[in-house]
């Protein structure tokens, strides 16, 4: 695909950001634990809706390394007519569709590490089946208030950070380096090579612990937590990150995606058009993130958990 | 870069190619199946076991409600009504959830081969905990 057609589609893929949030922002939401109203249309147009909805949000997502099922959870929950219950084992799904499908790319472009993300993966899997057995016992508003806080914090911790672009990691920690995690990725931005290591590895691997019992307990994948655990605390640097990302998040949700599975909260009428609709706009998505500049992405990423947050947080507290 | 530095690289190269290869074709694998099976389960080819025109007035309810009311089974016990249409769904799901199985052998044979033990540990475990996750054994899926 042409350089010149993705930067184009970068810029109204922005702007179609920009709509949406202030066109959902507008919508009535309804309360986390509060009966969904059925709806008076035909059945057809609201999975035709979540199709449409879910290839929007999968061109966003992944250059946003934040997973489709972040965004997905939050707007379909609120302006759709389906339980939440369903929207949550839909999300895990969207969120394992969208990095299954960018998965092979970010690999093959060097920009997400196998040895990175193994170890990470590893703990996050077993501790994401312990969340999403909390999750499904827990009242639905107490998960939403917990989420809208959550995201919201790393949205400050976001944008207290000076670099994040290309963090300095002046030695590895002995952990990382017997596990050979480091390597060199070339920016298609800049065209540069960089190579990177990592620090603080004991520390991440706690952090992704928990990380799993978060993306279990609220079923919205974890992109949105695992980008800045490897980029401000391990040091990796912001597209290797997001790439990574990816490549955990088809291991974690997958884990929590049987739990829903087996609960029986999986709708093939909610999950199937959200799960097609993530993987082409993921693919599209994953383009974008190889030939976007970092400090593009960072911003997107702000601006969307910036959005998800506030919703969760409102709709937790019945706004 | 030095000559240790290039091996390196070219071993990170060739894990993530490996990966990316098997990870590529059990999606698609997974989405094939879902595709048919949608295609069946909305054109009618397979009988839905619960009614397209239910659906508006069923998927708002919570989902122990929903179960019962439309007599759906947990667990693995779809797999014995897959014949329907909206449950044949499940199987690609299920293929969908169990895509980073199959490259995750794959490097799991890979390191053997290089006797890099810790990656194989590794993989292996993460193998074990989705193979429970999706038996039903550790969620009380049975």
């Amino acid at each position: 695909m042409p350089k010149s057609f993705l930067r184009a589609l970068a810029r109204w893929q922005q702007l179609g950001l920009l709509a949406a949030v202030f066109l959902i922002s507008g919508l009535p939401a309804y309360a986390a634990d509060s009966v969904v109203p059925t709806s008076t249309m035909p059945w057809w147009f609201w999975p035709l809706a979540l199709f449409v909805t879910c290839f929007l949000i999968g061109i966003v997502a992944v250059p946003a390394g934040i997973g489709g099922g972040t965004l997905f959870v939050p707007i379909i929950g609120g302006f759709f007519p389906f339980h939440l219950d369903f929207v949550r084992g839909a999300g895990l799904l969207v969120a394992l569709a969208s990095a299954l499908a960018a998965g092979p790319m970010l690999l093959r472009g060097g920009l997400a590490s196998v040895r990175l993300a193994l170890p990470l993966a590893l703990l996050a899997c077993m501790s994401s089946i312990v969340g999403a057995l909390l999750g499904l016992a827990l009242p639905a508003s107490v998960i939403q208030i917990a989420l809208g806080l959550i995201v919201l914090g790393i949205v400050a911790l976001m944008l207290a950070a000076k670099k994040s672009e290309f963090p300095q990691v002046a030695q590895p920690d002995r952990l990382s380096s017997a596990l050979g995690i480091h390597g060199v990725f070339i920016d298609g931005a800049s065209g540069r090579a960089i190579d990177w290591q990592v620090h603080r590895t004991p520390l991440g691997l706690f952090v992704f612990l928990m990380i799993g019992v978060m993306a279990g307990m609220f079923g919205i994948g974890a992109g949105w937590a695992n980008v800045p655990a490897l980029n401000l605390l391990m040091g990796v640097p912001l597209k290797v990150s997001a790439g990574t990302s990816g490549l955990v998040l088809s291991l974690v949700d997958s884990s929590a995606a049987w739990v829903y599975l087996n609960r029986g909260a999986v709708l093939p009428m909610v999950a199937v058009p959200s799960v097609v609709g993530m993987m082409l706009g993921a693919r599209i998505g994953a383009r974008l993130l190889h030939v976007l500049k970092g400090s593009v992405i960072r911003k997107m990423v702000i601006t969307l958990l910036l959005f998800a947050g506030l919703r969760a947080l409102l709709k937790g507290l019945g706004v | 870069m030095t000559a240790a530095q290039q091996l390196h690289a070219q071993e990170q190269r060739d894990e993530s190619l490996r990966y990316a290869l098997l990870l590529d074709w059990s999606t698609r694998l997974g989405v094939l199946a879902l595709l048919l099976a949608f295609a069946a389960y909305v054109f009618g080819i397979l009988p839905p076991h619960v009614p397209l025109e239910q659906l508006p007035s069923l998927w708002n309810l919570p989902v122990g409600t929903y179960l019962q009311r439309t007599a759906t089974p947990t667990g693995w016990g779809w797999l014995a009504l897959a014949y329907h249409g909206d449950l044949a769904n499940l199987v690609g799901i299920g293929l969908l959830a169990a895509s980073s199985m199959a490259p995750l052998l794959g490097l799991l044979l890979l390191y053997a081969k290089r006797k890099e033990r810790v990656y194989v540990v590794i993989c292996a475990v993460i193998l074990v905990v989705l193979m429970l996750a999706a038996s039903g054994l550790l969620t009380g899926g049975h």
